[in-house]
């Protein structure tokens, strides 16, 4: 399969003013600070970290919602970084993203019809294929006709989700960066929802980077998993993989900390202490250090690279894992 | 281990609010207890009534709209429902206590965390401002906040979302209440962080000895800390067991389909068993079972019959048609 998204060394950081008059910059949110990966066509990447890890700047930067600080991304073997205008519009058919909120995201204002086809207008398809489209659409997504002509506040959060789900597939992308798009639903819903996304991606060939911090729901959809820390990714590989051998501490700690409904499954708990340090103030070193059981010396003053941990592609950043040579 | 008297029954507990557009039944028949040192998971999605049911039992429903209209909440024996706000707001925070999903909006963001302690404290207890700070620093110091007094004079803001759910959790637990009620206490909180507020709240609760009543949508969570659980469809409890039957063998048809929904890291499935439809809509709901239209296992009776709690099995109470044939003893109505 070919590469559709190359990301490398991808930085965003937001500057920090002193709020005087000259808005001095004194500091910066190192919220993306150095990721590198890449997306296949027709897999799905699953990102995965606390809140405030960055994971959530990262789609956006990945999408030039954002203006990314630093780094490359290529898009279809392009180098997109650069594209401004015309391009860049251009560009975003191929690109969509599905929101978290379903509540927010959608116009109050307007009906379904003019929700869904607003993206449809914007790239000037003509009316008739519109319409035509618009019906595919809702039936693609468990909605019915009759729905068209309803306002958002008339629908479910399941059902409005369905709804953005319609919308970001309006312009055929290639790639959907879905930013935790069932983490507002009940579970029942949730799992229609998941289904219905899997079933689009069989049908249409999307690629998806599915952002969430839910690390079960993520399992379940991801072909791969990066596992981010403060801005960086800290592990990255085939989800079975990572799943069942994580190499990192925090990927451990991380997996460890979720609650499986089993009483039966007994697991060694690995409790890691304290809160996520700010992203404007990093430790230096490793950035896992300060909540790190294993954390000696070297971890305070050089941050790992991440490196080849498995025959299979698994990658950590750690400097307690031992380097294997990729299996070719 | 455990004593046999239950510290607090909730006996067919009825809660209606009665809005323009029509009655809606909020909580329709919750029944259950709970003793001394025990943990009972209410499981349920958003609208299943399980929030309602805690704010009946702190007498908080907002009325109008809302009416608690049959029912008894019995705290130690006596019936909470009979008494007058004034002894309630006795009871309320000293006796039974309760922590919120969100600490940022539970919490008041324009006073010092000393001063919305130190005013709970000295509203129960007969201590002055000193002794009622002293005790603030103690259980900043339980609930494991880091330099306890020197955080006292910290606003909301200043503290971690981790962090402040420890602060609400020492706040309810300034009076030594016998009772917690816990409204999703992790659900905003990062897993790490819901770890270690679980672990702690698992601490406490040994040290203390109080009832938790652990309210949730996450089964996970259930499984980890609950001894006991009820699950709620629509108002109703639908099923109401031990953890380990429910987990072994989840009886009613709702359960079943919330356990097959959620994706298992442990068993990787190719598709998830979704339960079909939508929740129904409370101000009508249809005739018959309320799971009936999005129940797999439904039958033609069940769009007409309303199931009743039935024991089926050792403590093992299901609402469905499926088990009512067999039943052995009706406990409810």
């Amino acid at each position: 399969m070919s590469t559709l998204l190359e990301v490398k060394n991808l930085k965003k950081h937001f500057p920090i003013n002193n709020g005087g008059l000259l808005k001095k910059q004194n500091g910066a949110v190192k919220a993306v600070d150095g990721i590198s990966f890449q997306v296949k066509q027709g897999e799905t990447l699953g990102l995965v970290g606390e809140s405030g890890c960055g994971k959530s700047t990262a789609g956006r930067a990945i999408l030039k919602l954002l203006e990314p600080t630093e780094g490359e991304i290529r898009f279809k073997g392009e180098d997109i970084t650069g594209y401004r205008g015309e391009k860049l519009r251009k560009l975003r058919r191929d690109m969509q993203l599905i929101f978290q909120d379903p509540y927010a995201s959608l116009n109050p204002r307007k009906t379904i019809e003019q929700i869904i086809t607003e993206p449809m207008k914007i790239f000037n398809l003509p009316k008739q294929q519109r319409k035509k489209k618009l019906d595919r659409l809702l039936d693609v997504v468990g909605l019915s006709s009759y729905h068209k002509q309803r306002y958002p506040h008339e629908f479910s959060g399941g059902q409005r989700q369905r709804i953005g789900i319609a919308r970001s597939l309006a312009l055929d992308p290639d790639l959907v960066i879905c930013d935790e798009p069932v983490s507002a639903l009940d579970v029942s819903i949730q799992a229609q929802v998941i289904n219905l996304m899997e079933d689009l991606q069989q049908e249409f060939n999307l690629t998806y980077i599915f952002i969430a911090h839910d690390l079960s729901v993520v399992h379940h959809i991801s072909d791969r998993v990066a596992v981010m820390y403060l801005g960086q990714i800290v592990e990255i590989g085939e989800v079975e993989e990572l799943y069942s051998h994580p190499k990192h501490p925090y990927t451990q700690a991380l997996l460890s900390a979720i609650p499986e409904a089993d009483p039966e499954l007994s697991r060694e708990r690995i409790l890691i202490k304290g809160d996520l340090p700010s992203p404007s103030d990093p430790p230096l070193g490793c950035k896992f250090h300060t909540r790190c059981p294993y954390a000696e010396e070297i971890c305070r003053t050089s941050n790992p690279l991440l490196k080849q941990v498995s025959s299979g592609g698994q990658q950590a950043a750690c400097h307690f894992v031992k380097e294997v040579a990729l299996e070719h | 281990m455990k004593e046999e008297t239950p510290i607090l029954e909730v006996k067919q507990l009825h809660t209606h609010f009665f809005t323009k557009a029509g009655v809606v039944k909020a909580v329709d028949g919750v029944h259950f207890d709970i003793k001394p040192g025990e943990t009972l998971g209410i499981v349920g999605e958003s609208g299943s009534g399980k929030s309602i049911t805690a704010m009946s039992i702190m007498r908080l429903i907002p009325s109008p709209p809302g009416k608690i209209v049959d029912g008894q909440v019995l705290f130690k024996g006596e019936n909470l429902l009979n008494k007058s706000e004034k002894q309630m707001r006795k009871i309320r925070g000293k006796e039974i206590s309760m922590i919120f999903q969100d600490p940022m909006t539970s919490l008041n963001p324009v006073f010092t965390i000393e001063k919305q302690m130190v005013e709970t404290i000295l509203v129960h207890e007969n201590l002055n401002k000193q002794q009622a700070r002293n005790r603030a620093v103690e259980l900043l110091e339980l609930v494991g906040i880091p330099e306890a007094r020197g955080r006292l004079k910290n606003y909301p803001h200043e503290f971690s979302g981790g962090m402040r759910q420890r602060v609400m959790i020492a706040m309810a637990l300034a009076c030594n209440p016998e009772v917690l009620i816990a409204d999703e206490p992790t659900t905003a909180l990062d897993v790490t962080i819901q770890a270690q507020i679980l672990e702690l709240l698992a601490k406490l609760q040994k040290e203390l000895g109080m009832a938790i009543i652990m309210i949730t949508h996450d089964l996970g969570v259930v499984s980890e800390v609950c001894d006991r659980v009820m699950v709620m469809y629509a108002g109703k409890p639908v099923e109401y067991t031990d953890k380990k039957s429910l987990f072994k063998q989840p009886k009613h048809p709702y359960t079943l389909g919330l356990m097959n929904s959620i994706p298992k890291i442990s068993a990787k499935k190719e598709k998830l068993e979704a339960i079909e439809g939508l929740p129904p809509d409370l101000r009508a709901l249809p005739g018959g079972c309320s799971f009936a239209p999005r129940c797999s296992q439904a039958t033609e009776i069940c769009l007409t019959t309303d199931p009743v709690l039935i024991e089926h099995g050792n403590n093992h109470h299901v609402r469905c048609l499926l088990y009512e044939e067999e039943t052995e003893k009706v406990v409810s109505e």
